[in-house]
């Protein structure tokens, strides 16, 4: 690895500490001392251990739902619909969890976790086989299909599913052999942390080190030539999304069965919006995604206290997002000319989303 | 009900035309109906409001202009990126300028007196929010239509989506077009916003669009890159929301997020089945590059 390409590499860090240093001006508006604000924000989410079981009860829906965007994305897919196939995994865990009695935590909570990833698969399904089939786009369906995901799960506990004589819509508590353990005595932690980094290393090996991962890179890389080469684009592309859909949804049951034991209506506060940013700064690798999803979990957990104690909106902190997004997306894109006037490469810039989201095999 | 999502379904139509996707439609929408709310408390009135919306629309439509044309970014996550920003910062203004401001119902656009179109059986009473907006909204499109199809500045649009090199060697700027063409959408999305934010309520909340700038984008496809067809399919998901309160008012016991999925639902069906006979312009979401020297 040259200088050069090490440099690149670290191209979201610069994003992101030229969105924070944006981020200053918005501090400032709101009548509040930026520096102070973000050491508020620094120890709100690691300064005790409160505030770090915080930071990764928000760490882990990121996480899933940041791999299944990045496996998308490696497909050349861009799967906006994280924040559907969370509500759906939800909804399917809390199922599970409600209706399924008698069997030891040992079995119920990975059939919990199962339902999950094959609902989110499969809210995912049909944007795949619509952009097969019909040749719609499926940024625009999966976008459609959160809204259906979340007022779905809205109906069905405002309905149906509604605990008697509740004063909000929520579910029944789940049966205590679905609950993930605690990992933190006296926090929130939970154990769908530990379950979503070992699915981060699952899917490094799987994408990089297996056929089936090579597959779906070719297809990102260059749909002609992986069809050229025999590999089945279509199938590929179909599974890349099931995939990603699923452990979108394993992010929802994370939630449901490991921090609030219930179905509640509208209970992902933008998780899956979120996951397309981390996913897309982690550059689409899997180890890059959990660094991210931890960041962005630190900043919404530590978000909370500066907002309590320096009286700074949340909403600050996806403004900052935004900021980040843009300005890696601007500077990949220059980047990209950099080269091409260098004669380096032939390709238009950013003509993939795979490219443009500065993939690059780590050879 | 209609009105918001045909303007930014409108706007939609300018972009794609042009070759440029933008998902940014609902953030722009959002910023809107913030900068709309804002402009008719600040400026006086809900013309002014609307003035401002268009400018602010306008704006963030030049900000993913330069970052997609002239940089030649990703124009997906790109979009995706302005909508994030437009959520944190419309929800960040609202909390620290409209609220400890006290500033909560702002001016309003009147009703229309339409006696007689109040007076359809069934119909009638659905019409409401009947403001100078959708009179607006249903004035531009035709003139978009004729712009579109019967100007020269039109046909450099449209050969800007479809063939950009043939464009640039004809000595028209591709750059300068789409910049144009994704400027009129934010400034047509923000209006759209305003209609929320003046029109249908006379405050600005937060996350007010809820994706009616996604369905805008379906409606650009189902309406197939027309203006009028972009609005006359607004009409149909107008008409799902309106027969959601419908639902609601009437009581019939049903949760409200059913009849609320409703447009979603249409705009997903209607996709599946109408796509494979609309084909958008040939140069979309690819950045055009001058030949080397």
């Amino acid at each position: 690895m040259t200088i050069r390409t090490a440099a690149l590499r670290l191209l979201p860090v610069w994003a992101v500490l030229f969105a924070l240093l944006l981020g200053m001006f918005f501090v400032l508006l709101a009548g509040a001392h930026p520096i102070e604000a973000y050491r508020d924000l620094l120890r709100g989410a690691f300064a005790d251990v409160f505030g770090f079981a915080t930071t990764l009860v928000k760490t882990t829906p990121l996480l899933f739902a940041g791999l299944g965007v990045a496996v998308a994305l490696r497909a050349g897919l861009i799967n906006i619909g994280a924040e559907g196939q969370i509500y759906l995994g939800g909804l399917a865990a809390a199922l599970v969890g409600l209706y399924v009695r008698g069997l030891p935590p040992l079995l119920h909570v990975p059939l919990a976790l199962l339902a999950a990833f094959v609902a989110g698969g499969a809210w995912a399904l049909l944007p795949a086989l619509l952009r097969l089939r019909r040749g719609v786009s499926e940024v625009i369906t999966t976008l459609l299909m959160n809204y259906i995901g979340l007022y779905l799960v809205g109906a069905l506990v405002s309905g149906p599913l509604k605990e008697p004589g509740a004063p909000y819509p929520f579910s029944p508590p789940l049966a205590r052999s679905a609950y993930l353990p605690t990992i933190i005595p006296t926090t929130d932690a939970h154990a769908g942390i530990l379950i979503a980094l070992v699915l981060a290393v699952v899917t490094y090996v799987v994408l990089e080190h297996t056929p089936i991962g090579f597959r779906v890179r070719m297809v990102g890389a260059n749909p002609p030539a992986a069809a050229y080469a025999g590999i089945n684009v279509g199938q590929t592309v179909t599974l890349a999304m099931i995939v990603s859909g699923g452990l979108a949804g394993l992010g929802g049951a994370s939630e449901v069965m490991g921090l609030k034991h219930r179905l509640f209506d509208a209970f992902s506060p933008g998780y899956g919006y979120d996951a397309i940013v981390v996913a897309f700064l982690g550059a689409g690798q899997p180890l890059g995604v959990a660094v991210t999803a931890f960041f962005f979990g630190a900043l919404r957990s530590g978000a909370n206290i500066m907002q309590r104690s320096q009286g700074v909106p949340v909403a600050v902190i996806f403004a900052i997002q935004g900021l980040a997004v843009l300005f890696l997306a601007a500077s990949l894109a220059v980047r990209h000319r950099i080269f091409r006037w260098g004669g380096r490469s032939r390709q238009p810039a950013a003509a993939s989303p795979v490219q443009a989201a500065g993939v690059t095999d780590p050879e | 009900m209609a009105t918001p999502i045909g303007l930014a379904a409108m706007g939609g139509v300018l972009s794609e035309r042009s070759g440029v996707l933008n998902i940014g439609l609902e953030g722009m929408m959002l910023t809107g109906a913030l900068a709309g709310a804002m402009g008719s408390h600040f400026l006086g009135g809900p013309w002014m409001g609307t003035l401002a919306a268009l400018v602010a629309g306008a704006a963030l439509g030049v900000v993913l202009a330069y970052l997609t044309v002239t940089l030649g970014a990703n124009q997906i996550v790109t979009g995706v990126g302005i909508n994030l920003f437009a959520l944190g910062f419309t929800t960040f203004v609202e909390r620290v300028v409209l609220r400890p401001a006290g500033i909560e119902a702002v001016p309003s656009f009147a009703q229309l007196a339409a006696p007689g179109l109040r007076a359809i059986p069934l119909l009638g009473p659905l019409l409401t929010n009947l403001t100078p907006l959708v009179l607006v909204a249903i004035v531009i499109a035709p003139i978009l239509a004729v712009f579109l199809y019967r100007t020269p500045w039109g046909l450099a649009l449209r050969a800007t989506g479809e063939a950009p090199r043939a464009v640039d060697t004809a000595g028209v700027s591709v750059f300068l077009v789409r910049y144009i063409a994704v400027a009129a959408s934010g400034a047509l999305a923000g209006m759209g916003g305003a209609f929320l934010s003046l029109g249908q309520l006379n405050l600005f909340s937060e996350n007010m669009t809820a994706g009616r700038g996604f369905i805008a984008l379906a409606a650009v496809i189902l309406g197939k890159w027309n203006p009028v067809g972009a609005l006359a399919a607004a009409f149909l998901f107008g008409a799902a929301e309106a027969l959601q309160l419908f639902v609601q008012s009437y009581g019939l016991g049903v949760p409200y997020q059913i009849p609320t999925m409703l447009p979603y639902v249409l705009a997903l069906a209607v996709l599946a089945g109408f796509v494979s006979r609309a084909i958008p312009p040939a140069a979309e979401g690819i950045p055009y590059q001058q030949e080397e020297q």
